[in-house]
């Protein structure tokens, strides 16, 4: 039998006797990825040593300083803050006889039920980062469905200038909004010169003031995704649709915006999941009242040096995010195998 | 509603790049501005380019930044590259779902949870095998590695899926080792990926204030670091100089690169 090339390879679950115990099917689980199957490829006489390495290399590298930090933050939401280098409490410790104890400490998740200003926190969060994701859907879509409809060769130029911001510093981007907002800013001292006010908006220091500058940081990653996909679609749907006689209005409506989906979703996903946890933003241009989780876990490790009440704001964060991005994975693997079924 | 549709979607457009670049340009004007009050205009100056030239610890947290940035984008290019790889040819293998969680997730993932795991990471690895002692620049690169090898997997990983197989096929088929068709075939027809993957991660690393504050020791300050501090302490002309001469850079670099590839185009059109 000729192995077939390296990279269609079927790859089918490792060989092994029919029932593992459970400590053997997990140690093949663990040790399975992937040389389990490289193992196997050597027999057969597919080289595929190169391939594990390949894989885990990269694996690795963010299973030890992604996947496993997690596990880190929740050990450590769990134990206690003391004054101490680290300073939290051990989770495990020797007593006397030879006795391990385990202490878990829940008091940083009740003081988030008890205290309101975490609800108010998360709730705002939410709330903010909901909003601004539909504010730049409500810009985005029509600048993304602008571009794909411009003349070719002025598509690849209004890109450059979407990217363009993104490029320059994030920090100075939202710097830029101080200058514009605040009281005797350049905003007010327009509205004041057109006759429009009479005394200056209380701009700066809102939640307006953090709306504008989360629609204004991540405009960019919702027109890309639905550009990808609007420039995508095919043409000939939207004749057809002409042709029999379909208004425009009409077939945006029942074409375009359902095709476009998996863009709208991408691009929200990629708004509203930072939002939900951004610092920097309600911490330049929000103000006492702008609770949001980020900057509420930035005080607890910063200002507080409270480690596991932070590591708890953090786990209790990611649970709230996590439907959302599974949510934006499986829309982030859709478009990548219309993209493999495009090829083929 | 047919002759006024171009209309109004360029009104849109205009809007919208306004929208992005008014915030921009107001800080360059007014980066020339004599007056240290941002919002008065007290005639043309340069004297905060003067200042920010002599400006120490800004100077030495660039140098930090840029370094930092170098390493980060040859590490994340690398283990993108790698990553792509995996996602765009070995097809399904165990493990896969873990792998592309690993992968999308720090697209989204806040940066603060991002920062506190990977600080929390580091301080109980120190205690388990004392490393690393310090934390400083070599903490905020593996930092900066772990979030923009997703953004350069995704890049390269989207280049090599639109590639044509067929080619690396061939050159498998006649004999030739995978590693040396990676090299002599793959990497030629990704350059461009792997161009833009670089100045990607090069770009995230030097833009990151909030993994780096987390994850950085006393005495390594990043320029963000120090931009933030003297932000917060209000509004600075000197921050407008250091922007404009940012948004220099990237309109330079970017109208070089879109001039090489009209370039590149144009050849190509050429040769067929």
């Amino acid at each position: 039998m000729t192995p077939p090339p390296a990279h269609t390879a079927p790859l089918s679950p490792p060989p092994g006797p029919s029932s593992p115990t459970l400590i053997g099917y997990l140690w093949r689980w663990l040790l399975g990825f992937p040389f389990v199957v490289r193992v196997r490829g050597l027999a057969m006489g597919t080289v595929s040593w190169g391939r594990a390495l390949v894989t885990a290399v990269p694996f690795l590298w963010l299973l030890l300083f992604f996947g496993l930090p997690f596990l880190v933050v929740l050990k450590i939401s769990f134990s206690q803050a003391v004054l101490a280098q680290p300073p939290y409490t051990p989770l495990f410790s020797w007593a006397e006889d030879g006795i391990m104890e385990l202490r878990i400490n829940f008091q940083n998740y009740l003081l988030l039920v008890q205290d309101s200003l975490y609800w108010v926190a998360y709730l705002n969060s939410l709330r903010i980062a909901a909003i601004a994701t539909v504010c730049c859907l409500l810009l985005g879509y029509p600048m993304a469905y602008a571009i794909s409809k411009a003349k070719a060769e002025f598509r690849v130029p209004l890109l450059m200038l979407i990217i363009l911001p993104f490029w320059t510093s994030f920090l100075i981007r939202v710097y830029a909004w101080i200058g514009i907002l605040k009281n005797n800013g350049l905003l007010n001292n327009f509205l004041l010169w057109l006759g429009v006010i009479d005394e200056p908006l209380p701009l700066m220091h809102t939640d307006f003031s953090v709306l504008i500058g989360i629609v204004y940081s991540y405009l960019p990653f919702m027109v890309l995704p639905l550009y990808a996909t609007l420039s995508r679609m095919d043409e000939s749907l939207l004749e057809a649709a002409a042709d029999l006689g379909c208004r425009p209005g009409k077939a945006f409506l029942t074409i375009t915006l359902p095709l476009s989906m998996p863009g709208v979703i991408a691009g929200s996903m990629l708004v509203f999941i930072p939002s939900v946890g951004e610092f920097v933003i309600p911490d330049l241009l929000g103000g006492p009242n702008t609770l949001m989780i980020g900057k509420v876990l930035w005080t607890e490790f910063f200002s507080n040096k409270d480690w596991p009440v932070a590591s708890a704001v953090a786990v209790a964060t990611l649970l709230l995010l996590v439907v959302p991005i599974v949510r934006f994975q499986k829309a982030q693997e859709e478009t990548t195998r219309k993209a493999e079924e495009g090829r083929t | 509603m047919r002759h006024w549709r171009p209309f109004l979607l360029f009104t849109v457009l205009a809007f919208g790049y306004a929208f992005l670049y008014l915030p921009i340009m107001s800080l360059i004007v007014y980066s020339f501005n004599e007056s240290r009050l941002v919002t008065v205009w007290a005639g043309f100056s340069t004297k905060w380019y003067g200042e920010l030239v002599h400006n120490d610890q800004i100077l030495s947290a660039a140098s930090l930044s840029l370094q930092i940035a170098v390493l980060n984008a040859t590490g994340a290019v690398i283990l993108g590259t790698l990553a792509g790889l995996v996602l765009a040819r070995f097809g399904r293998f165990r493990g896969r779902t873990a792998f592309t969680t690993l992968i999308t997730a720090p697209l989204v993932m806040p940066e603060v949870i991002i920062g506190l795991s990977l600080l929390l990471m580091f301080v109980a690895m120190e205690n388990v095998i004392g490393w690393p002692a310090t934390r400083g620049m070599s903490t905020i690169v593996i930092a900066h590695l772990t979030f923009s090898t997703a953004y350069v997997t995704v890049v390269i990983q989207s280049r090599l899926s639109q590639m044509d197989v067929s080619i690396e096929e061939a050159a498998l088929d006649l004999g030739a080792k995978p590693a040396k068709v990676f090299f002599v075939i793959t990497v030629p027809v990704i350059a461009p990926a792997l161009v833009a993957g670089w100045l990607l991660a090069f770009t995230l690393s030097l833009d990151d204030l909030v993994v780096a504050s987390f994850v950085s020791g006393p005495g390594a300050s990043t320029l963000p670091m120090v931009v933030y501090s003297s932000v917060r302490l209000g509004v600075s002309p000197q921050i407008n100089a250091l922007a404009t001469i940012i948004v220099g850079f990237v309109t330079v670099a970017i109208l070089i690169a879109g001039y090489l590839m009209h370039r590149q185009e144009k050849q190509r059109l050429k040769m067929q």
